[in-house]
């Protein structure tokens, strides 16, 4: 069973995807911003991360660089999943070394089709 | 539903589509007419049906025709026909065409255009090897609405997520309000033309690849024989037809046989194979 991230400072959003993802077999683990997010990969790294852009403490960005930026075998594969639906944060997402972006409001569907293109389903 | 009102519009839908529509789709037939109805002002489905019966308004049944017949779309739908397209059909058509450098193919159900422009941005992708080809698209639908939408290239944030690749997204299309753009050069790679596929598809020449995916299901056997063997025609002796999922040739037509370890993938039979090199 892979594990996936979920880091959304919205109750209900983690909700839904907990729902859509445990249905395509994740083990879920949420976080409510960045910081939350980087303590739980640092002691346990996940297969997946799910990722909102606008968190308070710590961003969604920043934490993916913080991410990336960390010595470890295996890095997970980022999904941003976001408001922000304009080409200049998509491309500084994928710059920072997102894997994929989806623009919300999202659906079971768009979410299976994002994680088929990264290999995770 | 009224069972003489469904009757009518599926036997109407059958006649101008070949569309077979069964007792049990009584729902889909209500939920999709229904906007068609409020459109033309009816105050209900079985007003609009009744007025039918009265008078066969031209405009009004191809409208329905098309309700009935538009079908959801997404980009690289199921992946894998993409995959084989890319790893298997474009290397072949490389080899086997290098002489004359040029291919045809054919997405014959193309509703809103995502299966071409798919298609198109597999072939941009593979540019490099394509220098100094000349490879056209044809994208056809019977519905003229969904064709003014391919053309146009302009989805929802919701539709241009489905199936597409960030990375694509970003190099392909641009934002055009909350909707996004596919780009000029790639909406030029396609024609997009009106047809039926109960019609001879002679006018539209020979093709390489046809794409007729998720369409099959729509109608009867007798119909989806003499549609494939018009196919059959079309197609290079050593070309490929693509079938949806859940579609087989199997019990339907001796034209094609199932292309071995390409699951979805089709050939001409060997007999109409060899007769078509030979002429």
């Amino acid at each position: 069973m892979k594990s996936c991230l979920i880091v959304d400072d919205s109750k209900v959003v983690r909700m839904v995807a907990r729902k859509i993802l445990e249905g395509f077999n994740f083990d879920i683990a949420e976080a409510e911003d960045g910081q939350k997010a980087l303590d739980h990969c640092r002691a346990s790294m996940p297969d997946a991360v799910l990722l909102d852009w606008n968190m308070p403490v710590m961003s969604g960005i920043e934490f993916l660089r913080a991410l990336r930026a960390m010595d470890v075998a295996d890095q997970p594969v980022v999904v941003f999943c976001t408001t922000e639906n304009d080409m200049k944060h998509i491309q500084d997402a994928i710059q920072a070394g997102a894997n994929e972006y989806i623009m919300k409001p999202f659906d079971s569907e768009i979410i299976q089709s994002k994680f088929t293109q990264v290999g995770l389903i | 539903m009224n069972p003489s009102d469904f009757e009518l519009i599926a036997g109407l839908l059958k006649q101008r589509s070949g569309l077979v529509l069964t007792p049990d789709k009584g729902y889909l037939l209500e939920s999709r007419l229904s906007s068609v109805a409020r459109r033309w002002d009816f105050k209900s489905f079985e007003e609009m049906v009744q007025s039918i019966r009265a008078k066969r308004d031209e405009k009004l049944l191809s409208e329905i025709t098309e309700a009935m017949t538009t079908n959801e779309s997404f980009f690289f739908r199921d992946t894998k026909p993409f995959d084989q397209f890319r790893d298997l059909v474009l290397p072949h058509l490389l080899t086997a065409r290098a002489a004359k450098r040029s291919f045809r193919i054919w997405s014959a159900a193309c509703s809103t255009g995502q299966e071409p422009y798919s298609l198109a941005m597999l072939l941009k992708e593979a540019e490099s090897k394509l220098a100094g080809w000349r490879i056209e698209i044809i994208a056809t639908d019977l519905s003229n609405e969904v064709l003014d939408k391919a053309k146009e290239g302009l989805y929802t944030q919701f539709e241009a997520q489905r199936g597409l690749p960030i990375t694509l997204l970003m190099k392909y299309f641009t934002q055009a309000g909350d909707h996004w753009q596919i780009s000029p050069e790639l909406r030029k790679m396609i024609t997009f033309k009106t047809f039926n596929l109960l019609e001879s598809p002679a006018s539209l020449g020979q093709f390489d690849v046809i794409f007729l995916r998720n369409v099959l299901i729509y109608f009867d056997p007798p119909t989806k024989g003499k549609i494939l063997e018009g196919m059959s025609r079309q197609l290079a002796s050593d070309g490929f037809l693509y079938l949806g999922g859940a579609e087989t040739v199997l019990g339907v037509s001796d034209k094609f046989k199932p292309k071995q370890g390409q699951r979805g993938i089709y050939e001409l039979s060997q007999t109409e194979g060899a007769l078509a090199a030979a002429s």
